[in-house]
């Protein structure tokens, strides 16, 4: 359902990605799926990780700016149109995406997508409402091992 | 044995009597000490006689307030090329004690004082800290840099004659001065405003809140600094926080102090007589228009200075305080004139760009002010360290932040800045004197 996204500033300058990422491989922190925003002046890092207030923690301590954000993450069907048919019905919804981007893993012949919206409890409910699988945040930990 | 409560404002303490002088009495008291001043510098210090006959006055001339205006100014210049005893009316077997101030440019000008000094500086200081609501029994924490530099030792010897408990830690060493602060129970800090601000930053990130400690008051100088400053110093640190205005070359922090009404700074007008000049023309401005600052020392013996350009800008505040002191008062210096700098033909203070940035809600007073020129022509960097409350996590949030604090600038100052937005710590944290603006360009 709604999971809690990490996201970071981090200056557009060599080597300033790496700091955090080198942070929770320390830690042994895992990083499930991932994002970046970049301009030309700054980026933005966007996280998910199993255990997002422990990985909090540990960026914090590496003196990264942390904020967190609930995103939505979403099953479709991995073939040709499974995508644009959600977005379909998320169109018909009339739900306004922020951004979006995938998993790195499928669960068989499903992808999992994360959406951020604005007010992601209605769009849950929306896209509950249309039969879309908003995936549970349990069940999705236990399949990215 | 020493108390460690205390109610909040305190009692009359005798030191602070010259404070509350009825006005008659103390320009007598001012008259017989300018007399003595000026008979002094003519007699003991070649250059104060030689700009004095330039001028055709002489001691002599000396007969009311008003004829202060007769005198040469004094500028700093003036401290350099005498470097490094130059202007000392006392020999050296009467000097106790020298200080100096850091020289920004070539060499750093050098103060003396004889013990008589040290026992004004002492004096000012005491009232200074009463102002403030400091108390025998006191622990004040000082974390001036103890050394050359005036703050320190300024600073310690007058907690020490109020009966309070002083702890030198001196400037920097963050971290210790935490475990002291903790440890030790420390009441009152005397620093500058934006290391306090800092030290608070770093207490949290240790795990320490400042204000679940007894500290309560903070008395900071030796920079200009904003009210979204203080209130930021209040809040971060729990604490009232108090203005204290000084200068080594007038005698070090003591010429001024916020009261209770914090409505301005009183000057103690008893030791240091105060004039506001127009920095162009040199005259006198109206009562309470703004101008610079000008000070003469009426009682200095080792180092009488003479209509002191301090390149500080206030204005008198008419108005009798409510706190009850009969010594006047200037505003608060929002500004140094020699921190201006010009870009595009537009004089500008970091302390406008300061309280445009704190009219912005939820950013951090960590900022740096970078002047370059490209093609001829001036631009102006702000930098910001972000915060999480500053930033979102999409990237038209970030970019909406730069545009509102581009915005809040160039109304406030007229020039349009290119806002670059840093990640935290990356902007050098000031042990001492905030660095705010960096000049880059040539010539």
């Amino acid at each position: 359902m709604k999971l809690t996204q990490l996201s970071l500033f981090l200056e557009n300058k060599p080597a300033h990605l790496k700091v955090p990422c080198r942070a929770l491989a320390d830690a042994g922190i895992s990083i499930m799926t991932l994002s970046l925003a970049d301009t030309e002046q700054f980026g933005i890092l966007r996280l998910i990780v199993r255990d997002w207030q422990k990985a909090k923690e540990v960026l914090e301590n590496a003196g990264c700016v942390v904020n967190t954000t609930e995103v939505v993450a979403v099953e479709v069907e991995d073939r040709p149109g499974g995508l644009a048919d959600l977005l379909d019905i998320i169109e018909k919804a009339g739900i306004n995406i922020e951004y979006m981007y995938a998993f790195t893993f499928g669960r068989g012949d499903r992808a999992i997508l994360v959406f951020r919206f604005e007010d992601p409890d209605e769009a849950v409910t929306k896209l509950q409402a249309a039969g879309v699988g908003v995936v549970e945040g349990v069940s999705l930990y236990s399949k990215g091992k | 044995m020493k108390s460690k409560t205390h109610a909040s404002g305190g009692g009359f303490n005798p030191t602070s009597a010259p404070d509350y002088l009825p006005q008659t009495q103390l320009r007598e008291l001012q008259l017989a000490r300018l007399k003595f001043i000026v008979k002094r510098a003519y007699e003991n210090v070649p250059f104060h006689r030689q700009r004095m006959e330039e001028a055709g006055v002489t001691p002599g001339d000396i007969q009311s307030l008003e004829d202060v205006a007769k005198l040469h100014f004094t500028m700093k210049d003036d401290l350099r090329e005498a470097y490094p005893f130059g202007l000392f009316a006392s020999p050296m077997e009467e000097i106790v004690r020298v200080h100096a101030s850091s020289g920004t440019t070539g060499k750093p000008t050098v103060v003396a004082y004889t013990q008589e000094d040290i026992n004004v500086w002492t004096n000012v200081m005491v009232r200074s800290l009463i102002s403030c609501g400091c108390h025998r029994g006191d622990i004040i924490q000082n974390a001036y840099g103890y050394g050359l530099f005036t703050g320190g030792l300024g600073a310690h010897y007058g907690a020490e004659a109020l009966g309070a408990t002083v702890i030198p830690m001196s400037g920097g060493n963050t971290d210790r001065q935490i475990m002291i602060m903790k440890d030790f129970g420390a009441n009152v800090i005397t620093c500058t405003p934006s290391y306090f601000v800092h030290l608070s930053e770093r207490a949290l990130e240790l795990g320490t809140d400042l204000r679940d400690l007894p500290l309560r008051i903070g008395v900071f100088g030796a920079e200009p600094w904003s009210d979204g400053l203080r209130q930021r110093a209040e809040e971060i640190g729990g604490i009232k926080a108090y203005d204290i205005y000084g200068l080594s070359e007038i005698i070090g922090p003591g010429v001024a102090i916020e009261c209770a009404m914090q409505e301005g700074l009183h000057i103690f007008e008893d030791h240091f007589y105060p004039e506001i000049i127009d920095p162009e023309t040199g005259k006198t401005v109206a009562p309470g228009e703004e101008g610079e600052l000008v000070l003469t020392t009426l009682s200095k013996v080792a180092m009488p200075l003479l209509r002191y350009r301090t390149r500080d800008m206030t204005r008198m505040i008419p108005e009798a305080c409510g706190c009850g002191r009969t010594i006047c008062r200037i505003a608060r210096i929002g500004r140094r004139s020699d921190d201006m700098f010009i870009i595009r033909g537009v004089n500008v203070y970091p302390s406008q760009i300061e309280a445009a940035i704190l009219k912005v809600e939820g950013t951090s007073p960590h900022y740096q002010i970078v002047l370059t020129r490209a093609k001829d022509l001036d631009q102006m960097e702000v930098q910001f360290e972000v915060t999480p409350e500053m930033f979102g996590d999409t990237v038209g949030s970030v970019e909406n932040l730069q545009r509102t604090l581009c915005h809040a600038i160039e109304s406030t100052i007229g020039v349009r800045a290119k806002i670059t937005l840093v990640e935290p710590h990356s902007i050098e944290r000031s042990q001492g004197k905030a660095k705010r603006v960096i000049d880059k360009r040539e010539g």
